[in-house]
Parts: structure tokens; C-alpha cells; sequence
């Protein structure tokens, strides 16, 4: 019992750093310009799509794509950014909300157009780790590193350079770093950037794997909005450690119940923390 | 009473009237599933637009009422004969209940926060209900298709079904126009205007906009209810679409939120776009994205909806779309 406890728990927390790099590309958008991207999920799936074809197509490790992968999703945000969330920035919440839902549908349909729904996977395994009761695939462990590098680098992107700090002076008050001559319509581009590099980064290293869709980004949305409410939106690093709840309780509530009630254990704390501490578990009061 | 006789409120009760009637009179098996998916959408959007038009709050939720609510009708009419009328009723009845008590804590949230909150509302219920015996789990639930004799057999039973749906979608856009004529309305658009101001002036808030979510969520179940019915079976994928619930606010938006005549108008507009699209041969494997396309367009440069548009460029028509 207690081993596969055990192992059914370091399963869920070394997945749980990867929906953690997925969420903080949500968290970071949310906090800079309080904008929900509900592209996000088929922005994930891009990483993972484009992982797929540089692997297959141009022969390059998978690890070594993530860089390309990085460097296009930074471009492809901010070219969403122009595209559809820069003129509704100051409207009400609903314009963003559906903006982005539409650049969503148009992610899916050109995606399912070309790469239909059936599933793939990249053939690609370097071993297991072995530590007594405890199994994990080095793939796994490799992307939960890789989580934690890349919110590293974010932090030290964004307290230790320029445009960092000109992204954090823009969370806090826009008109503010507008006066202190900050051109406040490029870096809200490169946050949301810099949100969906990460998502599809994050989309990227899930692809090593698990085999996957276009469609499969949306539960690793679902999962982002659950873990940015458990970790604060706003908060990058609040996002890791909610993801790391999230990866503990999908370990842990399979033992005690069916798989199955998983979501309705996952959904039910995302609506209660909602209710109780909006600001998330560690946001400030 | 008397506000619903001014001519922007009568005319999308006179068009619904008119269009079931000729459906009826018509008779026609295919041009009455077109009518019922129509109507359907019509009353979905109508009702959502009581709380995203008027009261300003925006639910990803729309469909869990539909879902929860046509579940339980559904599973009287299949489970304890209860007749379609009634059920159907307690179907909406029960939508509203649960609007109700998840109104009372979720509506503290204001803007982005709600939104997110109904997100997982949907996600939570359809997991609930996939793994709830009574309602059959995964596999759902379904009607023996002896049920059908009580209603004069199968043919006439989707005539029955369709005339409760078109009365329905009737009282959903007079509950709608009754709503924005009123008192009470006043109050909801106060509130999507400024909340605190809203309360300052004496609207009491939390009562109204629980108010607001119990109406905006009753005909959905009822609408539920008779869907299933057609259907002879409900399943869980089925009734919690989060991509539905999105649909609809499309629709509200494309025809103007907060207007009693746009969301008909953007129900009907979106589903005989994407009727087309689905069945051109030219966007067949695109229609996602075109409508994708299509949506962007509107939010980014007409986002009152058709009929804020007109509204704003043609002052002569104000009297007549409200």
C-alpha cells in the first residue's frame, strides 16, 4: 500500500511540474494585462505539434526542438497580440474572452484540416529511473527539470533585465509606466509572448511522453485554470506549486476512488477556492 | 403589462408566432428539425442574454442548466413515466433551483473571476454526472420507445415536442422583453454598468442577480428536457458542451447583447452560417476556422452586435429593435 502510494504520488508530482509550466504561461498574461487566454490549450497543442514535425520531419532531437518550439511560440504570440487581443485590451471582459476564443477555433479548424484527430506520438524513450518502489520515465523527469528552468529563466527575465522590468511596471499600473516613458503596447506584446512561449514550450515537453491531438490541449487548459485559481492568478511561481497540487491530487485520489471522480475533485476545490480566497492560496489578500 | 406592447418587444414575438405556426401548418418533417435546432438555439441565446445582456456577467455555464436540467427531466420521463409537460416543467424547475444555490456563493465573484468559476461549474457537473448511477453514468440514459405510443406514436410525439419548444422559445423572448421592461431590469443594467454605483442607488444586488441567473437558467432545463426527448437519449458528452456554451454567447454577441431581438437574430444568423459552411464543399474541413475568423471580426470591430449596430446608424429603427 504504502509503496504504491508512493509511486502513484511522485507519478502525479513530476507531472505536476509540467502543468505548472503550462499554467504560468496563463498566470503571466492574466497578471500583466488581466486577459484569460482561451487560445491557450490550442496553443499548447501547437508546441506539441510542431515538436512532432521538427522530430519526424527534420530529424532533430526533442529536446533540442524545444528551443525552436520556444522561439515560435514567443513569435506567435506576438503576432496574436496584434492580431486580436490589442484592440480589445480596454473593452470588457467578454471581448478578450471571445477574441481569443476565436483565434482558438481558428487554431483548431486549420489544425484538425490538416493533421485530422488521430492520435501521434513521438517515438522517443531514454530510460527509466529506478529508486526502490518508484518508476518514472527519464522523459518525465527531463520535462519536470526543464519546468523548473524555465520559471528560472522567467524570474530572472523578468526581475533581472530591462524589458522584465518594464513587464512588471506594466502589471502594476499601465498609465503609471506610460508616463515613465514605457512603451506600454510592446510589452504587453511580449508578455503575451512570453505566456504562450511558455505554454508551448510546456506542450513540447508533454509531447515526449504522452501521444496527443490538436484537440489535446484543452484538458491541460482546463488544468491551467484550475492551478493559476490554486496558485494565484498573476503569480508565476504560484502557478508551479499549484501545479504541483494538482499533480499530487491526480496521484493520490485514484487510490481512494475512481479515476473517474478525479475531475470532480479537481473542479470542485477550483470553485471553492474561487469562493473562499479569489486572490488564490498564496496571492496577497 | 403595458411596456410589453411597445413595438420593439412585439415584433420578435410576432416573428417566433408566425414562423412556428407556418411550421405547423406546413408540415414538413425535415423543415421541422431545422425549426426545432432554430428555435432551440433562439431560446438558449435569449435566456443567456438575461444575464450576460442585461445583468453583464459572463457564464461559461449556459449549458450545465440545460445538461442538469434536461437530465432530470429526462430521467422522469424515462425513469418514473412521468408525461412530457410536467417533466419537461420540472426539468426547468430544477435548473432553476440549482441556479439558485450556485447563484447565492458564485455570483460574489465579479468579472473575469465568475467567468472562470462557470468554467469549472461545467466541467465539474459533466464529471458529476458521467459518474452518477442514476442517471446511467457514462452511458446515459435513454427512453423505450414504447413511451412514444402515450403521444400517438413516434411521428406525432416529435410534433408534440416541437410545439412545447416553440412555445417555449415564445415565452422565453416575452420573459426576456418583461425583464427589460421592468423594474427590475433597470436594475440588472445598473448593475452591468457599475455594481457598487448600482447598490448605492438601492438595487439590491445579490437578491437581483441570483434573480436574474434562477430566470436565465429555467428554460434551459426546460429546453433540455425536450431536446433529449427528441433525441430518445441523453449521454453526458452530450449535454455539458463547453463549446456550446460558447457558441451561445457567440450568438448573443453577433446579434446584439443586451437587446431583446439580438440573440434571436444572432442564433439564427450563426447556426444558417454554419449550416452553410458545414455543408459547403469549399470550407467543409475549414468551417471552424472560418466562423473562428467570422467571430474575431465581430468582436474586434462591431462589438454592440448586428443590432447595436443599426441601432447606432440608424436612429429611425430604434423604436423598432429594443
Amino acid at each position: 500500500m504504502f509503496s504504491h502510494l508512493l509511486s502513484s504520488l511522485s507519478d502525479g508530482l513530476v507531472l505536476g511540474f509540467v502543468y505548472g509550466l503550462a499554467a504560468m504561461g496563463l498566470s503571466l498574461i492574466w497578471g500583466v494585462m488581466a486577459v484569460i487566454n482561451l487560445a491557450h490549450g490550442p496553443v499548447i497543442a501547437l508546441g506539441m505539434f510542431t515538436t512532432y514535425l521538427l522530430f519526424y520531419q527534420a530529424g532533430l532531437n526533442p529536446y533540442l526542438a524545444i528551443v525552436v518550439v520556444a522561439a515560435l511560440g514567443l513569435l506567435f504570440g506576438l503576432v496574436m497580440y496584434g492580431a486580436a487581443v490589442h484592440r480589445v485590451i480596454d473593452a470588457p471582459h467578454l471581448s478578450s474572452l471571445l477574441s481569443t476564443f476565436a483565434v482558438n477555433m481558428i487554431i483548431i479548424g486549420i489544425g484538425t484540416a490538416v493533421f485530422t484527430t488521430s492520435p501521434r506520438n513521438i517515438d522517443f524513450a531514454i530510460g527509466t529511473l529506478n529508486l526502490g518502489p518508484i518508476t518514472i520515465p527519464l522523459t518525465r523527469l527531463v520535462a519536470a527539470l526543464g519546468a523548473v528552468l524555465m520559471t528560472v529563466f522567467l524570474y530572472s527575465f523578468l526581475y533581472l533585465t530591462r524589458p522584465g522590468k518594464a513587464i512588471r511596471a506594466v502589471a502594476n499600473n499601465r498609465e503609471a509606466a506610460e508616463l515613465m516613458g514605457i512603451p506600454s503596447s510592446a510589452i504587453l506584446a511580449l508578455s503575451f509572448g512570453l505566456g504562450t512561449m511558455l505554454a508551448a514550450t510546456a506542450g513540447a515537453f508533454i509531447s515526449t511522453f504522452f501521444p496527443f491531438t490538436i484537440l489535446s490541449g484543452f484538458p491541460y487548459e482546463l488544468k491551467s485554470f484550475v492551478i493559476c485559481v490554486l496558485g494565484g492568478l498573476g503569480h508565476p511561481l504560484g502557478a508551479l506549486v499549484g501545479g504541483l497540487i494538482l499533480g499530487g491530487l491526480e496521484g493520490l485520489v485514484p487510490i481512494f476512488m475512481p479515476v473517474s471522480w478525479v475531475p470532480v475533485v479537481e473542479f470542485s476545490l477550483f470553485v471553492l477556492v474561487l469562493l473562499v480566497r479569489p486572490t488564490g492560496l498564496f496571492g496577497a489578500k | 403589462m403595458r411596456n410589453l406592447l411597445r413595438l420593439g418587444y412585439l415584433l420578435p414575438v410576432v416573428l417566433i408566432l408566425i414562423w412556428g405556426l407556418v411550421v405547423i401548418i406546413h408540415g414538413e418533417d425535415t423543415l421541422r428539425e431545422k425549426t426545432f435546432t432554430l428555435l432551440m438555439f433562439v431560446g438558449m441565446a435569449s435566456s443567456l442574454n438575461i444575464l450576460l445582456g442585461y445583468t453583464g456577467y459572463v457564464s461559461f455555464g449556459h449549458i450545465v442548466f440545460f445538461g442538469l436540467g434536461g437530465y432530470f427531466g429526462f430521467y422522469l420521463l424515462a425513469q418514473h413515466d412521468w408525461s412530457l409537460i410536467p417533466a419537461s416543467l420540472a426539468g426547468g424547475a430544477m435548473s432553476a433551483v440549482i441556479a439558485g444555490l450556485l447563484g447565492v456563493a458564485v455570483l460574489r465573484l465579479r468579472g473575469a473571476y465568475f467567468a472562470l468559476a462557470t468554467i469549472g461549474i461545467n466541467e465539474a457537473a459533466r464529471a458529476f454526472v458521467t459518474n452518477f448511477g442514476p442517471f446511467g453514468g457514462a452511458t446515459g440514459l435513454y427512453v423505450n420507445f414504447s413511451v412514444y405510443e402515450a403521444y400517438g406514436g413516434a411521428s406525432q410525439a416529435l410534433w408534440s415536442t416541437f410545439t412545447c419548444l416553440w412555445i417555449t422559445a415564445l415565452a422565453t423572448i416575452i420573459a426576456s422583453a418583461l425583464v427589460k421592461g421592468s423594474r427590475f431590469g433597470l436594475g440588472l443594467m445598473a448593475i452591468r454598468e457599475d455594481e457598487d454605483a448600482a447598490m448605492v442607488m438601492g438595487v439590491k444586488a445579490p437578491q437581483a442577480k441570483t434573480l436574474a441567473f434562477m430566470i436565465s437558467a429555467f428554460f434551459p432545463g426546460l429546453i433540455g428536457t425536450l431536446y433529449f426527448f427528441k433525441n430518445g437519449n441523453v449521454e453526458p458528452g452530450d449535454a455539458f458542451h463547453l463549446h456550446m456554451s460558447i457558441e451561445l454567447l457567440v450568438m448573443v454577441m453577433l446579434g446584439g447583447q443586451g437587446t431583446v431581438f439580438g440573440p434571436m437574430l444572432g442564433a439564427v444568423t450563426y447556426e444558417g452560417l454554419r449550416g452553410y459552411l458545414l455543408t459547403s464543399p469549399l470550407f467543409k474541413s475549414l468551417h471552424l476556422a472560418v466562423s473562428g475568423l467570422f467571430l474575431l471580426i465581430i468582436v474586434l470591430f462591431v462589438p454592440a452586435g448586428v443590432v447595436g449596430w443599426i441601432r447606432h446608424r440608424l436612429p429611425i429603427t430604434r423604436r423598432l429593435l429594443e
